[in-house]
């Protein structure tokens, strides 16, 4: 079954066509991993999936209702988990607090107010149990600003699983992680695709390849082949465009 | 209403728009160039204001009070930048706010200290007194008539300065890509002075203009800089020939508005009702007309978009 | 834990100040302690925008002056006996403070509404500027109506009853607003704590992430923005109670501006800073007001200072960081 799709997403701005006819599908119980050189609009591609860019045309479907429409946080409810290239959290606040927040949008209910929010079971355990899988329960009660980059990184995860999504989208979650970092991580991610699954946008060559059931690569705008990662080592116009070698 | 009074109002509302402008056109470049919101730009519209009426009454000289305007204005807004204002560039915009609130607290008080609490009189020159009859046998004051002369003018040669000339063109990098510029070799914070003094030499010739036909006192900055607010978000932040676009239907819907309203109200009111809720929404006219661009566009007619 | 400790002296000053005034027989310092506390619950409003929601509101004195309006045209219809309405159903005038503050507060949470949906379609620079035009709009309203005093304000003779208390007397109406400036207090306390609390917080920090999770941001700020002015409309209502007088100068963007000093001069976020702020500004006012005319001069450049070198305001500076 297939749990998101996009269709002939085209973004431009200005004289530049950023996203230029993508299209795209994530099954059910896999890993879709997208590549591609800095530049070719793997940013653009997620802005639109996740809801933060509306294109030009095209549309994308989640769980088979068309979400085009649709802005970020409704998206997030139908059940569509992202995680940031560049960590976006509230760095004032603690680790749990952080992913208490996915618990709280998971449960759809922030209109509360006067209960005090850390005495809530039910968010409060779904939030130490992500904390728990991606291995920061020890960091609880740190204040987020004071985790390294990597722990930032698997803060954003951990939101993102206090969210019971259908479908994840990461933007590139082994970036900053250092190879002890990232060996964990694909680790963690390669047993998290059968909970929901995952597009996985991801510079860490070894990474992809270890993880992904199936590869598309981007360039300029344009998805120039998809398959498995042997279909897409073997493929003379991905090793020509994006690795650079010789035909 | 006769069509003579209607034309009278039009120019009106036009020599408040080019005012505006005046006022905005520094704000959005200030806001372009450096991302400051400054609120003090009422307080170098004022000084202008006072140093005109000062050198005219000193001198007895129109001429000469516009250029101690513009110079004072253009001086203490350069003092301005770089005492206070370049500290604040990397802030965020609550700072500055609080910031150029505290500035506008000293320069009013310290302009009440220096002149104290009356206004002061800054009188129209004898040459651009008396009306002008213009063509359709229209009687209208030669000094508004200036105004709205001077003000386009400024309007053609600002444009000019930002498309033709070296300047113009590092403002418009500014306006692009900081480090770049800076990358260049231009001197940044050298250029931020300059763009700062330019836009409060503006402010300071606008206050000296209108100075003439209103009175010259503490205070008479912060309600135009509140409209040229208004006309920025209404042209878009950053862009002047949005805030020419801005001023001009900000300066005739206030006064087209105050004319018209209660006029179209006595339609179906009694004259007093209709003088009151027509005075009551013609005041409120810019500020819907505000409401309404934002629905629409939320960054502004000329604005870039978010 | 020492932003508590700061918080808990302020109070006790609040309560032993008045009553050794009241020993004293000094019933113009119980005002000016009045005053301070209803200024200090407009600015814990505006806190809850700016401090808790990152919305930098530069017109709350709208709902300030809407709360003013609220008791002065009810209070002036109940004293001249004419109803506010006759068609479709009756309205009367009334003396009775809860019932106007019920009405500010309403009144106010509505025109917070309005403005915020329509300013909440931008965000920075442009919510700056559109709250603060939005201010003047209903600034300039206020003068051009006539029909209640234009330019001029309204005057009552007598203030507004409460059941069981006499609000001539200077220590009771004192008592009457420090209550309520606790009940607001406890509030905000709570819903610092409350799971839209930490939602707010979070949007203010990094809105992206919150939408992510599911969560209307705008929605999100839009109640901020409610309850702000709900609140900040409260302290109008028993500001012109105080003055027996409401003119639309409660309106100006002056009023905008001293409100949100009293937030930043105090330590915007933090519960108490507001009141600290508040407190320190009516203090300053009567005593640099004594020393020169010219008082303004010196807040202006204390404020400066505070923001170029103080991060966080006073109970920042004698609490540490926050958090």
């Amino acid at each position: 079954m297939t749990v998101l799709v996009a269709r002939n997403l085209v973004k431009t701005f200005g004289a530049l066509r950023a996203c230029d006819g993508v299209s795209l599908d994530l099954h059910r119980g896999e890993i879709h991993a997208v590549i591609g050189p800095n530049g070719a609009g793997k940013s653009t591609l997620i802005a639109q999936l996740c809801g933060s860019l509306a294109p030009d045309s095209g549309t994308v479907s989640l769980l088979g209702e068309d979400v085009t429409g649709l802005p970020v946080a409704a998206r997030a409810r139908r059940g569509l988990a992202r995680t940031f290239q560049v960590s976006a959290l509230a760095m004032e606040d603690t680790v749990l607090a952080n992913a208490m927040l996915g618990s709280l949008g998971a449960q759809g209910r922030p209109w509360r107010f006067f209960w005090p929010v850390m005495r809530d079971r039910a968010l409060r355990e779904a939030a130490e149990q992500a904390l728990e899988r991606v291995g920061l329960a020890d960091h609880a009660a740190t204040r987020t600003a004071d985790l390294s980059h990597g722990q930032r990184r698997q803060l954003e995860v951990a939101i993102a699983l206090t969210m019971a999504p259908k479908a994840f989208v990461m933007d590139e979650p082994m970036a900053g992680l250092g190879a002890e970092g990232s060996k964990t991580l694909t680790g963690f991610l390669d047993t998290l695709r059968a909970e929901a699954p995952i597009l996985l946008v991801e510079h860490d060559m070894d990474a992809v390849f270890a993880l992904a059931d199936r590869i598309s690569v981007l360039v300029a705008g344009k998805i120039i082949a998809t398959g498995t990662t042997t279909e897409i080592r073997a493929n003379a116009e991905v090793r020509r465009a994006y690795l650079g070698e010789e035909a | 209403m006769p069509p003579a009074l209607i034309a009278e109002q039009i120019l009106n509302g036009l020599q408040f728009g080019v005012m505006l402008f005046l006022m905005a056109a520094g704000l959005t470049l200030i806001f372009g160039v450096m991302g400051l919101i400054n609120l003090a730009h009422g307080s170098l519209y004022m000084v202008g204001a006072f140093a005109a009426a000062a050198v005219a009454g000193a001198t007895g000289s129109f001429l000469l009070a516009l250029i101690a305007a513009m110079t004072a204005a253009a001086l203490a807004g350069a003092l301005m930048e770089m005492v206070v204002i370049r500290r604040l560039y990397a802030r965020d915009h609550l700072d500055q706010v609080l910031a150029t609130f505290a500035l506008i607290l000293v320069f009013s008080e310290g302009t009440r200290w220096l002149f104290g609490s009356f206004p002061l009189h800054l009188d129209i020159p004898a040459a651009l007194k008396g009306p002008v009859t213009l063509p359709g046998g229209i009687e209208y004051p030669r000094y508004r008539l200036a105004l709205i002369g001077i003000g386009l003018t400024v309007a053609g040669g600002l444009g000019l300065l930002i498309t033709r000339t070296r300047l113009g063109i590092r403002i418009r990098a500014g306006e692009n890509d900081r480090e770049m510029i800076a990358a260049l070799g231009v001197d940044i914070s050298r250029l931020y002075t300059i763009v700062f003094a330019l836009g409060a030499g503006l402010a300071g010739l606008a206050g000296a203009l209108v100075g003439a036909i209103q009175s010259v006192q503490v205070g008479m900055g912060e309600p135009v800089l509140i409209l040229a607010f208004v006309v920025i978000v209404i042209g878009g932040i950053g862009s002047i020939r949005g805030a020419l676009v801005g001023a001009i239907l900000v300066g005739l819907t206030d006064t087209l508005g105050g004319i018209f309203l209660p006029e179209f109200f006595r339609l179906f009111l009694d004259p007093a009702t209709a003088a009151n809720l027509g005075a009551s929404l013609a005041s409120m006219a810019i500020y819907i007309l505000m409401a309404a661009v934002l629905i629409r566009r939320p960054t502004g007619l000329f604005g870039a978009r978010a | 834990m020492r932003g508590m400790l700061v918080g808990a002296m302020l109070l006790a000053g609040l309560v032993a100040f008045p009553i050794w005034a009241q020993a004293a027989d000094e019933p113009f310092l119980i005002t000016l302690a009045t005053r301070a506390v209803i200024l200090a619950l407009a600015a814990v409003g505006l806190n809850l925008a700016l401090g808790q929601g990152g919305l930098v509101s530069l017109g709350h004195a709208a709902f300030f002056g809407i709360g003013g309006y609220a008791m002065g045209i009810l209070a002036s219809h109940a004293q001249s006996y004419a109803p506010l309405m006759e068609w479709p159903f009756v309205i009367e005038g009334t003396r009775s403070m809860p019932v106007i503050w019920l009405v500010a507060v309403l009144a106010s949470a509505l025109a917070a509404l309005g403005i915020g949906a329509l300013s909440l379609r931008t965000t920075g620079v442009y919510f700056i500027m559109i709250t603060l035009a939005f201010g003047q709009m209903l600034y300039y309203f206020a003068i051009s109506w006539t029909a209640y005093g234009g330019e001029d304000g309204l005057s009552i003779y007598v203030r507004n009853g409460f059941p069981g208390l006499n609000t001539l007397v200077p220590i009771e109406f004192y008592g009457l607003c420090l209550v309520i400036l606790l009940v607001v207090l406890a509030f905000h306390a709570a819903l610092i704590r409350s799971p839209f609390g930490l939602a707010l917080n979070a949007a203010r920090q990094s809105p992206e992430r919150v939408r992510t999770v599911g969560i209307d941001t705008r929605r999100l700020q839009l109640a901020a923005f409610v309850l702000s002015g709900a609140i900040t409309g409260l302290a109008g209502a028993l500001f012109a109670d105080l003055n027996r007088f409401v003119s639309p100068s409660m309106l100006s963007w002056q009023m905008s501006g001293e409100i949100m000093i009293f937030v930043i001069l105090g330590g915007a976020g933090r519960l108490f800073g507001p009141v600290a702020g508040a407190i320190m500004f009516v203090a300053l006012e009567h005593l640099l007001g004594g020393v020169s005319d010219y008082w303004h001069v010196f807040l202006g450049i204390l404020l400066l200072l505070v923001v170029l070198f103080v991060r966080g305001g006073v109970i920042g500076l004698l609490a540490g960081a926050r958090r």
